[in-house]
C-alpha cells in the first residue's frame, strides 16, 4: 500500500528533473562511472520502470549480491534436503527457497518425491507446526540478510518447544561491499545500499565502510524516483569526492536503526566467517547461532553429513551474474537451458534474482 | 543432468497458462494433423481465436471456436463456470468479426457432485446463452469416478457467421494502427485468486466477464470497412500474451504507454501483494483492438458508448521498428519490454 505523499516518488516530472541533474553533473566525471546496488528489489525497480533506458550512456548500474535465495550455499540447502529426507522431519522456509536448485535437488523436488517441506510466511508459523507435531523434529531453514534475522532471532530466544530447530543460513550485507569493493576489476564508483537492511541495522555499518573505503554509498527506497535520487546523491559525492554513507531513504531509515532487533540479533546471534553461493567466503559474511541457544541450532543437534555440494552446475554463470561481472544474458545458458520455470543456477529462482528480473524485463539487444 | 530430463517431460500447469509454454504444448498436440484447414479458410494452424468454414458460392462462411473451462472456486466474485463457458465461446467468435448463432456443451462431473450445485450451474450457461441469442443445439455429458477430476469441467463449442471479406486475424496489424483497450485490465484473474481460500483478502472486486457484443454492434460498420485490424480478447496470458501474440504474428512492433492502460486500484494492489504481474492476468469481458489510425477516435467514441466499453482507451501503436517485440513506456518515461508471459502460475481460472 502505498504511504501519503509518496506519490512524487512515481511523479513522471519529478524523474525527469533527477534525469537532468545526473546528465548535467556526469559531465563533469570521468566515464565510465559504475554503480552497484546489493539489493533484489532494487534491481527489480530498476528493470520494471526501465529506469536503465533513462540514465546516460556512460552510467551503468551493476546488480550486486542482494538476493537472499540466491546466495544461500548449495551446501546449506543440500543440508535441508537431507534432514527432509528422515521420516520425523518437517522443513520450513519462505517460498523462494524450495525451488533453488542444490547440489542434486531442490526441496520442491523432494517435496514432490514424499518430503514433508511447508513454505511458510513467518518463522513464528513454523514454531506454530513444532507445537502441533511434537513427535516431529521441525526445522526452519533460515535464509535472508539482516531484514530478516530478527524475526528468527526473537522466535529462538522466546524458548520454543525442543522440537523446533534452524538451519541458520543468514548473511550480513555490509561485509558484502567490502568483498565488492575489492574487487579491483570491478572499479565501483558508488554504492547503493538496501533500505530494508538499513532499518533494521541503522547507519553506522555503513558509514564505517564507506569511510575505510573511500566510497560514496546512498541507503535508498524503492520506488523509482528513491534509486534514480540516490543516484543522483552518489554523482554528487563523487563530484565533490566525499565518500560518506547518506540516507535517501530518510521517511522510513532512522540513523540509529531498529535498536530493539539489534538487541535481539546480538543476544541470539554471532558473526562468523561464511560462505556466499558461487562468491566464497566472506569475513563476517554470515551469521551462527550463540552457544547460549545451541539446542536451537539444527547443525549441532543433528548429525549431518554433506559430502561435496556444488554451488555452481557446469555452464552457469550465476557466480559472475551475482557481483556485477556478467550481464544475465551474456551467459550461455540463460533463456535456453535457464529459465524460470526450469531454474539451473539460484539467480533465476526468485522475483528477485538478477537472471529472472533480465529474464523478464529485458531483451538481449536492448539493455539500455 | 537427469533431473532436468526427467522435468521436461513432465506437462505443468503453466503449460496451460496462455505462455510461451502453453505454444510449446499445442504446437506438440497439432504437428502431426494431416488436415488443417478447409480449403482457403482459416484453420488449426493459424491459433487464431477460431477457424473459418467458407462456404461455395455464398458471401459468408461459418465460423467456429472450441473451448474447455475449469475454473476454482465455481461460483466466483461477478460469474460461474456456466455463465464463463457461454462468455468465453462467444467472445472469441466475436473477436474474429462473427455473430454468435449457436453453441454445444459437453460437461463432465466428477461423481458425487451435486445436483443443485449442477443445476445452478446450467441455469447460468442457458441464461448467458438466452441473453446472447444463440441457441444450445447439442452436447454430451460423462461422469468420471470420484478423485478422478475436480467436480465439474465443461467443453464448448461456438458457431457463428461472417461475411467473407470480413478480416480480423492476429496477423493483421498495420504499421501506424493504435491499439485500444476496452476496459480495465485483469479483473477476472485478480478476482478469483483473492477469492481462493486461504486468502483472505477482502474486495470488492468482481470479475469483468461479460459478452463483448455490444462493442462488434458498436462497430459493425467498422468492421465491414476492414478498419479493425485485430481484435483479440486478453484471456490467459493477459495482455502481455495478446500482444506478443500479434507483434509476433504480425511482425510488426508494439508501443504502449503505461500510463494509458486503465487499470484498477484493487487490482494493482492485490497483484503487488502476490507478486503478480498485472499484465499477465486474464480478462474475461475485455478485447484489444488495433484499428486504422484514422478512425481510431471515432472507434474508440464508439465503444465508450457502450456499457461494457465505457473504460476503454488508447493505450499503443504499432510500428515498424522492434517488430516482433512489446515495448511498454512505463509511467516515469523509462522503456522496458513486455515479454510473453512464461506461465504465470495461476491455474483453473478458466
Amino acid at each position: 500500500m502505498e504511504i501519503p505523499g509518496t506519490e512524487l516518488l512515481k511523479s513522471k516530472i519529478f524523474t525527469e528533473k533527477i534525469i537532468k541533474a545526473i546528465n548535467r553533473i556526469i559531465k563533469d566525471l570521468n566515464p565510465p562511472i559504475k554503480i552497484m546496488h546489493v539489493c533484489g528489489t532494487h534491481e527489480h525497480t530498476i528493470s520494471k520502470y526501465g529506469l536503465r533506458s533513462l540514465l546516460p550512456k556512460e552510467l551503468e548500474v551493476l546488480s550486486g549480491p542482494g538476493c537472499p535465495v540466491c546466495v544461500c550455499p548449495a551446501a546449506d540447502i543440500d543440508k535441508a534436503i537431507e534432514l527432509g529426507k528422515r521420516d520425523d522431519t518437517i522443513i520450513t522456509t519462505f517460498g523462494d527457497m524450495i525451488r533453488v536448485p542444490a547440489t542434486n535437488i531442490s526441496l520442491a523436488e523432494l517435496k514432490a518425491k514424499g518430503g514433508d517441506i511447508r513454505i511458510v510466511y513467518s518463522p513464528h508459523d513454523a514454531v506454530k507446526i513444532a507445537e502441533a507435531n511434537p513427535d516431529k523434529e521441525v526445522i526452519f531453514f533460515a535464509i535472508g540478510f539482516e531484514t530478516t534475522v530478527p524475526l528468527i532471532g526473537y522466535e529462538i530466544q522466546s524458548k520454543p518447544p525442543s522440537n523446533f530447530s534452524v538451519i541458520c543460513a543468514h548473511k550480513l550485507i555490509p561485509a558484502a561491499l567490502e568483498l565488492l569493493i575489492s574487487q579491483s576489476q570491478l572499479k565501483i564508483d558508488g554504492f547503493i545500499s538496501p533500505g530494508h537492511v538499513s532499518t533494521i541495522i541503522g547507519l553506522k555499518p555503513f558509514k564505517l565502510f564507506s569511510n575505510a573505503y573511500r566510497v560514496p554509498n546512498v541507503i535508498a527506497g524503492f520506488e523509482p524516483n528513491d534509486v534514480l535520487l540516490a543516484i543522483l546523491m552518489l554523482l554528487k559525492q563523487k563530484k565533490e569526492k566525499r565518500y560518506e554513507t547518506l540516507n535517501e531513504y530518510s521517511r522510513v531509515v532512522k540513523p540509529e536503526g531498529n535498536k530493539k532487533a539489534q538487541e535481539i540479533i546480538s543476544n541470539v546471534f554471532e558473526s562468523i566467517s561464511s560462505p556466499w553461493r558461487g562468491i566464497g567466503r566472506i569475513l563476517d559474511g554470515g551469521l551462527k547461532i550463540k552457544k547460549e541457544y545451541v539446542e536451537y541450532d539444527a547443525d549441532k543437534k543433528f548429525d549431518i553429513d554433506i559430502e561435496k555440494s556444488q554451488d555452481i552446475p557446469p555452464g552457469c554463470s550465476c557466480h559472475l551474474v551475482m557481483i556485477g561481472k556478467l550481464y544475465p544474458y551474456e551467459c550461455k545458458l540463460f533463456r535456453k537451458e535457464c529459465t524460470p520455470i526450469n531454474p539451473i543456477g539460484p539467480c533465476m529462482v526468485s522475483m528477485e534474482g538478477t537472471c529472472s528480473i533480465y529474464f523478464k524485463y529485458y531483451k538481449e539487444d536492448y539493455i539500455k | 543432468m537427469s533431473v532436468q530430463k526427467e522435468s521436461s517431460n513432465i506437462i505443468r500447469l503453466a503449460h496451460g497458462a496462455g505462455g510461451i509454454l502453453q505454444e510449446e504444448l499445442i504446437k506438440f498436440i497439432i504437428k502431426d494433423i494431416t488436415i488443417k484447414k478447409i480449403s482457403n479458410g482459416i484453420g488449426v494452424e493459424e491459433l487464431d481465436d477460431g477457424a473459418t468454414i467458407p462456404l461455395k458460392d455464398y458471401n459468408q462462411e461459418i465460423v467456429i471456436t472450441t473451448d474447455g473451462h475449469t475454473v476454482y472456486p465455481i461460483f466466483f466474485p461477478g460469474g460461474d463456470l456456466g455463465s464463463l463457458s457461454v462468455c468465453g465461446t462467444v467472445n472469441d467468435l466475436i473477436m474474429m468479426g462473427a455473430e454468435p448463432i449457436a453453441i454445444t456443451s459437453v460437461i463432465i462431473i466428477e461423481e458425487g457432485f451435486k445436483f443443485d450445485i449442477l443445476e445452478k450451474i446450467i441455469n447460468s450457461f442457458n441464461l448467458k446463452a438466452k441473453e446472447a441469442n444463440i441457441a444450445i443445439i447439442a452436447g454430451d455429458t460423462k461422469v468420471m469416478p470420484h478423485g478422478s477430476l475436480n467436480e465439474i469441467i465443461m467443453a464448448t463449442t461456438g458457431i457463428g457467421i461472417k461475411d467473407k471479406q470480413i478480416k480480423i486475424l492476429d496477423n493483421g496489424l498495420k504499421i501506424g494502427d493504435k491499439v485500444i483497450i476496452t476496459g480495465s485490465i485483469g479483473d477476472h484473474g485478480t478476482a478469483i485468486m483473492a477469492s481462493r481460500e486461504g486468502l483472505n483478502i477482502t474486495t470488492d472486486l468482481i470479475s469483468d466477464l461479460g459478452f463483448l457484443l455490444e462493442i462488434n454492434n458498436a462497430l459493425k460498420d467498422e468492421i465491414k470497412n476492414n478498419y479493425i485490424h485485430a481484435m483479440k480478447d486478453p484471456t490467459r496470458g493477459g495482455i502481455a500474451g495478446s500482444l506478443n501474440d500479434w507483434a509476433k504474428k504480425s511482425n510488426m512492433g508494439i508501443f504502449i504507454e503505461e500510463e494509458k492502460i486503465p487499470i484498477k486500484k484493487q487490482v494493482k494492489a492485490i497483484c503487488d501483494m502476490l507478486g503478480l504481474d498485472p499484465y499477465n492476468i486474464a480478462s474475461e469481458g475485455r478485447a484489444l483492438l488495433s484499428v486504422d489510425s484514422k478512425f481510431a477516435d471515432i472507434i474508440l467514441q464508439k465503444i465508450k458508448s457502450t456499457q461494457i466499453g465505457k473504460g476503454a482507451e488508447i493505450i499503443g501503436e504499432v510500428k515498424a521498428e522492434n517488430s516482433k517485440k512489446v515495448l511498454l513506456k512505463t509511467i516515469v518515461g523509462g522503456t522496458r519490454f513486455i515479454d510473453m508471459p512464461l506461465g504465470e502460475l495461476i491455474p483453473r481460472i478458466c
